[in-house]
């Protein structure tokens, strides 16, 4: 029912996530915000089963920041992804594991930017671009058409918008609204939201 | 270091294993453990052999309408009062709506034992914080002390939806909490098995400019035609209305009078 997509590009990070909340087949809340800030540079995008989202990424995300408070320097992106997937191992094979899939992206002064995919089993994987939720199975192919290392980010928000107008065409369930941010060596924008209309 | 032992800090590990995964139910105060749980003992499991998937005729509490929704002044809480175990009507007078204090209002959805024992508990969260404090529990505060109190219990069974209404610094607040921690802030929220219908007729009477009357009836109608439509749901419309000087209860009125009322528009 949720969508998460992500696209690196050369010094930059695109990522996109639908804004609805539901709960069976009522829409609860329509501007839910699904991405995490983790730190100045890193953001974490979280889909799943209901309340382990919020909070498993909260505590992800205050155990970021205390490590930033005990250490005086924060975890990398590449520290941070390693982290939250040890978390979820961790839980994995508990009485009650957390069923969350998640994307983090984020800019390292040394690597440049990345994109790391986490889903409920614990893998990790870092790649050019990914993306959760059915919305993948219709769109993970054009991303593998159109997309090159050296997108522009216009580019690249062009790609993101034909993967949100295909969503839009064939996707059975209506997704108005998608929350857009790019992650670069500034830190972390907020971009327009992205709205489909009308029916192709 | 001096400021980890003042401050009561436990690592990383030793927290891990206190929240969960041990099998032991644990309190926001740990000192006032209940619910001890031991380890093997599988609740949730216990309650399905209990109703009606394990053959027994007794299904807990569930059916309900509640709604809540905010306008340019305040919040307006309707609920309905029928308490249903499986198709028997345990009570046509029910109260659903726990006043936590003049500032505070918990609607009750779900099973009734879990919505009744969680609220109280979380009435005298509340009330501590203030003694504590000095200063009043805020919305969003509150909201995530029963977040946290369902988050304890995750996969046990519990049963309970629930929305924290109340006004502090920042305004009029209205949260949704529920049985798997998932706690949301919103304008409009309707809970209960009759909420499709609630949120149909709220929905499409909404607008942002409604004067005090005009919100009081449309809080009524909601509730009246999900009892109309859903079998779990009935007896009088309780309607509270939030402002910024406390909690007024408007009415109580009887669904199946309502219904009448608004039968030349109907049929």
């Amino acid at each position: 029912m949720e969508y998460l997509i992500g696209i690196q590009g050369q010094d930059f990070v695109l990522v996109a996530a639908d804004n609805i909340a539901a709960n069976s087949i009522i829409q609860m809340k329509q501007d839910q915000d699904k991405m995490f800030k983790l730190s100045d540079k890193i953001l974490l995008l979280c889909v799943g089963e209901a309340g382990d989202t919020v909070q498993f990424a909260e505590y992800i995300q205050k155990n970021i920041q205390l490590y930033k408070m005990r250490n005086g320097y924060e975890l990398s992106p590449k520290a941070a992804a390693n982290f939250t997937r040890k978390n979820l191992a961790d839980y994995l094979r508990s009485r009650t594991p957390y069923h969350v899939n998640l994307l983090l992206a984020g800019f390292d002064e040394t690597d440049g930017p990345g994109l790391y995919y986490m889903d409920h089993l614990s893998a990790l994987a870092k790649a050019p671009f990914a993306a959760h939720g059915y919305g993948a199975y219709l769109t993970l192919s054009i991303l593998d058409r159109y997309y090159r290392p050296d997108l522009t980010r216009d580019e690249a928000v062009d790609l993101l918008k034909k993967c949100i107008e295909e969503l839009n065409k064939r996707f059975i369930l209506n997704l108005p609204s998608f929350s857009v941010r790019l992650i670069d060596k500034e830190g972390i924008h907020d971009l327009e939201k992205l709205m489909p209309v009308g029916a192709k | 270091m001096a400021l980890f032992d003042v401050s009561g800090y436990k690592s990383h590990a030793g927290l891990r294993g206190q929240i969960l995964g041990t099998g032991v139910g644990h309190l926001i105060d740990r000192p006032n453990q209940e619910f001890a749980v031991p380890v093997g003992v599988d609740p949730s499991g216990f309650l399905k052999s209990c109703s009606r998937e394990g053959g027994v005729s007794t299904d807990l509490n569930h059916g309900t309408t509640t709604l809540a929704f905010k306008f340019r002044h305040g919040v307006i809480v309707a609920v309905d009062s029928r308490a249903s175990a499986g198709s028997y009507i345990a009570s046509k007078e029910a109260n659903k709506v726990i006043e936590i204090n003049p500032y505070l209002l918990g609607t009750m959805s779900g099973s009734a034992a879990d919505c009744q024992y969680w609220e109280r508990l979380l009435a005298k969260e509340c009330r501590l914080y203030k003694l504590r404090n000095k200063q009043r529990i805020s919305v969003s505060a509150a909201s995530k002390l029963l977040c946290n109190m369902m988050l304890g219990y995750r996969g046990m069974g519990l049963s309970m939806g629930s929305m924290i209404i109340g006004w502090d610094n920042k305004g009029p607040g209205l949260y949704y909490v529920d049985d798997n921690a998932t706690r949301l802030s919103g304008h409009m929220f309707s809970t209960g098995c009759g909420s499709s219908y609630a949120y149909g007729v709220v929905d499409s009477g909404y607008r942002e400019d409604m004067t005090v009357e005009e919100a009081y009836e449309l809080g009524r109608r909601g509730i009246t035609h999900a009892t109309h439509r859903d079998a779990y749901s009935g007896g009088v419309v309780n309607l509270y209305h939030m402002q910024e000087d406390g909690w007024i209860k408007v009415c109580k009125e009887d669904v199946s009078e309502l219904i009448h009322r608004y039968r030349k528009g109907m049929f």
